[in-house]
């Protein structure tokens, strides 16, 4: 049988989703269910004096009006941070509590106040409007940059500070300062987004009074991690009375990782009431309650020779992580931040510096690439400038910088095990024909319009992660993967993965990895994902981690099951464990011809019995039965890296910019299926580019949040790109058996600097992202200027 | 209240529905059609696109008693014998939906662009569904995709 891993597999899950067969949480309903709508805070910062529910509650139809007193009696605990990060003084971080439904104060717009459940949707929202909040406001804080000298929002956090971390060494970095004959310095916004999955998050909750159990369903990356957390932490039923499902979901992107205040509501309301509790988010609330992206103001220097070698790095960050921290919120801007954030080079000395502040604004966790985004953005801008400074080209500075020694000891924390830098660039000025750029400008200059170059070389840490090493940073949890194989009586087989599949393609490139393990054919295996009663607890999918840490289990359990399997067959054979061998399905003795099918292994491990001429198949102390798990936790990160180069028209009358060519060329290690692995690359580019020249989450200057709306946010679309050209390099991670790296977010990292690159190229001016067709109006427009401001 | 009598997929239904019922909820509400998406409240998404008498609409803000009388084609209406309309095939195989939200919309809406034109360009494509916003491709497969339909169709 051919191997799969390589091919471009059609996927499996497509029929369904195809037809309007899948099924998303939105789209379960239960007998007897009742709706609910939250009572949001309409301002950023104002203290609760009075929750009146009276009239709401005697609304028709109502069936309960639930508020932050209602969670506090019950002693629902509040959502927490995952991720412990101590100042550079030794201090840990400060965290406010963050009850479910707010009790005391309200922290930003869209902060959930009160519940209203009744019979039908209409009837809660009606009911909505008449919970009668009586709020204090007071000013709220919303600039990232002013954060530290605003007014306290919080009695026990001074500067509205969570932490001021560092990783490196400040010391080694003066000398290295000091040696350097040019400083390079950046003082750059990587400005904030919303996630947008195209599934507005939803819940439903179902308990059930006589096995007191709740089944939880909700637009979940991670239902094991949802289970743990509304159990452990928020106290609403113990874990093994509380199943978590996260059916068919429509797209994450970080946002969907952690449970929210809602699941956690509906869940004990569910209980409370005793009858299912429904909610969906409309598109606003989505908007307004959505953990957002990104957020970072940031200074950054780099010392270079003449010559173009780096010698140091310094990076001052503010990172703005809303009204409360998050699961992943605080461990974004620091860990998954900081370590890349001296690119894909040799850098002697280096440090990251992140003042974590809290603002009156939604709070701001993981968006695809989550930390390593604004870390390539940050080293890409000071790279590039460096070259223009120096006069030098983009690419030959920074292969003179590359490391051409694997493993390669990275400045702040990695140890990357393998890369071709030099490869993946040259292929990328090749495929992208940046020897006839000036041709192409002329060309464009020809039309009356400026055409720009801009390079982006990167690395991200994927894979994630080591527990050991994640634990030791801070991390709450290990961060391993888990996989059960099943094989069924009858031959055929069910993967259960603790990671989860909300566009990836698991069930096709899982199925490819087990259908090589096993020699069977991929139509015969199943991938269930997504219910914590079914199959092992798993830390679900995001950070690319799931085929590196999750396929590999599934490896592993192959690997158990095949080693059963040929004790088995030893014994069906009449030979000795050693003399059989496993290939394409089938145990084989050599230079004979006795063989069993892994299915007959399997049928024979169900059936132990003696029977007529079937003697039993079992080894002494074999027990039946033919399934196995495997828990993989990686001994490393993987490390992804790339060279993307975009070029963009300017149309200087208009300011509007376009990218009319975008080359991608990425190692990420062993590929599985190329069709879906482009997919993945082009949905990163687009959000990439859609950081770079369109989107932009705004707050006014009271916390109100502007853009609420597809019509206010500017999501990309069809008519915004061309196709985009992509390549591939590989060299296979040494961490893992499948030497796969992953690939879900390396166009959204690597794409923002590439686009900037391109813009500045053309227009010879600095300027903030987006780029909007108003800033490049104006920047194109303004004399004598070099910086416009953000 | 308002009686409503729409021919949805092929078949006959009359219901009697609130006046504001929109299309979308009496899809997805009331008879269970569940394929087309709801992903906004301002009809910029275009997840839940369907056909009314042949032409593309965006169901979340039509109300259902408005288009009494009319013939109805959701997602669920495409495949005929279990076999997928060659739109569906084409993203299929060239990998144009990866969670599968935006996908009925954007199938409905393609189908569409197909009746009036036969073999677009890539531009033509890309400016037709500009009213579908996906997430997760990037658009390329789904301009390839709808290329490769308009070959089969």
């Amino acid at each position: 049988m051919a191997s799969l891993v390589g091919s471009r597999v059609e996927r499996k899950e497509d029929k369904k989703l195809l037809t309007g067969r899948g099924k998303y949480t939105a789209d379960v309903n239960f007998i007897h269910q009742t709706y609910a709508y939250f009572v949001r805070s309409p301002h950023a910062r104002a203290e609760i004096k009075k929750v009146d529910i009276s009239k709401a509650s005697k609304a028709p139809g109502v069936v309960a009006v639930l508020t932050g007193a209602d969670i506090a009696n019950d002693k629902i605990g509040g959502l927490i941070a995952g991720w412990r990060i101590k100042s550079e003084d030794g201090s840990d971080m400060k965290v406010p509590a963050h009850p479910p439904l707010a009790n005391e104060s309200v922290n930003y717009v869209g902060d959930h106040v009160a519940v209203v459940i009744a019979e039908s949707l209409d009837e809660a929202r009606s009911a909505a409007d008449l919970v009668k909040v009586d709020y204090k406001i007071l000013k709220a804080v919303v600039k990232t940059k002013d954060a530290m000298d605003s007014d306290q929002i919080y009695k026990d956090i001074p500067k509205n500070m969570c932490f001021d971390w560092l990783l490196g060494d400040r010391a080694k970095v003066k000398e290295a300062f000091d040696k350097a004959d040019k400083i390079i310095k950046i003082d750059i916004i990587n400005n904030r987004l919303i996630p947008n999955a195209m599934e507005p998050r939803a819940a439903n909750a179902d308990y059930n009074p006589s096995t007191e159990e709740i089944t939880l369903y909700t637009t979940s990356q991670n239902p094991h991690l949802a289970r743990i957390i509304i159990s452990a932490f928020n106290g609403v039923a113990p874990e093994n009375k509380l199943r978590v499902i996260a059916p068919d979901v429509g797209g994450g992107f970080g946002s969907k990782i952690y449970p929210y205040a809602e699941e956690v509501v509906c869940s004990w309301a569910a209980k409370k009431i005793e009858r299912p509790v429904k909610w969906v988010a409309d598109r606003t609330e989505s908007f307004l309650s959505d953990c957002h992206g990104r957020d970072h103001v940031t200074h950054a220097e780099l010392a270079v020779k003449n010559d173009g070698t780096f010698l140091g790095f310094k990076n001052e960050t503010i990172a703005n992580i809303g009204a409360y921290a998050s699961v992943f919120g605080t461990v974004t801007p620091t860990y998954l931040f900081g370590p890349c954030a001296t690119g894909v080079y040799k850098m002697p000395a280096a440090y990251t510096n992140v003042k974590a502040v809290y603002t009156n604004t939604a709070p701001v966790d993981a968006y695809r690439g989550a930390g390593r985004p604004e870390a390539t953005y940050t080293i890409e801008t000071l790279v590039e400038k460096a070259a223009r400074e120096l006069g030098m080209d983009p690419a030959e500075i920074r292969m003179k910088n590359f490391p051409t020694e694997f493993p390669f000891q990275q400045t702040l924390v990695h140890s990357v095990d393998s890369g071709d830098y030099n490869a993946g660039l040259k292929k990328a000025m090749e495929m992208g024909e940046y020897e006839s750029f000036e041709k192409r400008k002329k060309e464009s200059e020809s039309r009356g319009k400026l055409r720009g170059i801009g390079f982006c070389t990167y690395f991200e840490a994927c894979g994630i992660a080591p527990s050991p090493v994640v634990m030791m940073l801070g991390c709450g949890i290990g961060l391993w993967e888990s996989a059960e194989v099943r094989f069924n009586p009858t031959g055929n087989v069910t993967v259960f993965t603790g990671s989860h599949s909300h566009g990836q393609g698991h069930d096709t490139t899982f199925a490819q990895i087990a259908a090589d393990q096993l020699g069977i054919p991929i139509e015969n295996i199943e991938i269930a994902h997504g219910d914590t009663d079914k199959g092992p607890f798993g830390y679900g999918t995001y950070g690319s981690r799931s085929l590196t840490v999750g396929g590999t289990a599934i490896v592993k359990a192959c690997d158990k099951i095949v080693a059963k399997g040929k004790r088995v067959a030893a014994k069906m054979l009449e030979v000795n464990e050693d003399e059989v061998d496993f290939n394409n399905g089938e145990f084989v003795v050599a230079k004979s011809n006795k063989k069993k099918t892994i299915g007959e292994v399997a049928f024979a491990c169900y059936l132990p019995g003696t029977y007529g001429e079937v003697k039993s198949p079992l080894p002494d102390g074999e027990e039946p039965g033919l399934k196995e798990t495997s828990f993989f936790d990686p001994a490393n990160f993987s490390f992804p890296a790339g060279s993307h180069i975009c070029e963009v028209e300017v149309d200087q009358d208009t300011g509007e910019t376009k990218v009319v060519k975008y080359t991608a060329v990425d190692d990420f290690g062993t590929i599985i299926n190329p069709l879906i692995v482009e997919g993945q690359v082009h949905g990163g580019l687009a959000q990439g580019i859609g950081q770079a020249l369109y989107e932009n989450c705004h707050y006014d200057d009271s916390g109100q949040l502007v853009t609420a709306s597809y019509m206010d946010y500017t999501m990309p679309r069809a008519d915004n790109f061309t196709d985009f050209n992509l390549g591939f390099t590989c060299t296979p991670a040494t961490s893992n058996p499948l030497g796969t790296k992953g690939c879900g977010e390396a166009g959204a990292i690597a794409a923002p600097p590439a686009v900037m690159n391109a813009v500045i190229d053309a227009i010879g001016k600095e300027i903030s992202m987006p780029a909007t067709a108003e800033k490049v109006w104006a920047a194109c427009n303004k004399k004598n200027k070099n910086s416009e401001a953000a | 209240m308002s009686k409503v009598s729409l021919e949805i997929n092929g078949k006959k239904i009359s219901k009697e529905i609130p006046d504001h019922t929109t299309l979308s909820i009496f899809l997805r509400d009331i008879l269970n059609l569940t394929g087309t998406h709801v992903g906004c409240d301002t009809s910029q998404c275009g997840a839940c696109v369907v056909h009314v008498d042949g032409k593309s609409i965006k169901s979340c803000t039509a109300l259902a008693a408005d288009l009494d009388g009319s013939k109805i084609t959701t997602i669920e209406g495409l495949t005929t014998n279990g076999k997928m309309h060659p739109m569906q095939e084409a993203f299929k195989k060239l990998h144009g939906l990866q969670c599968g939200f935006c996908t009925p919309g954007m199938v409905m809406s393609a189908i569409d662009l197909l009746k009036n034109k036969k073999n677009p360009s890539d531009t033509e494509i890309r400016d037709w569904l500009e009213g579908n916003i996906c997430r997760c491709t990037g658009y390329q497969n789904i301009v390839a995709a709808v290329k490769e339909a308009a070959s089969k169709m």
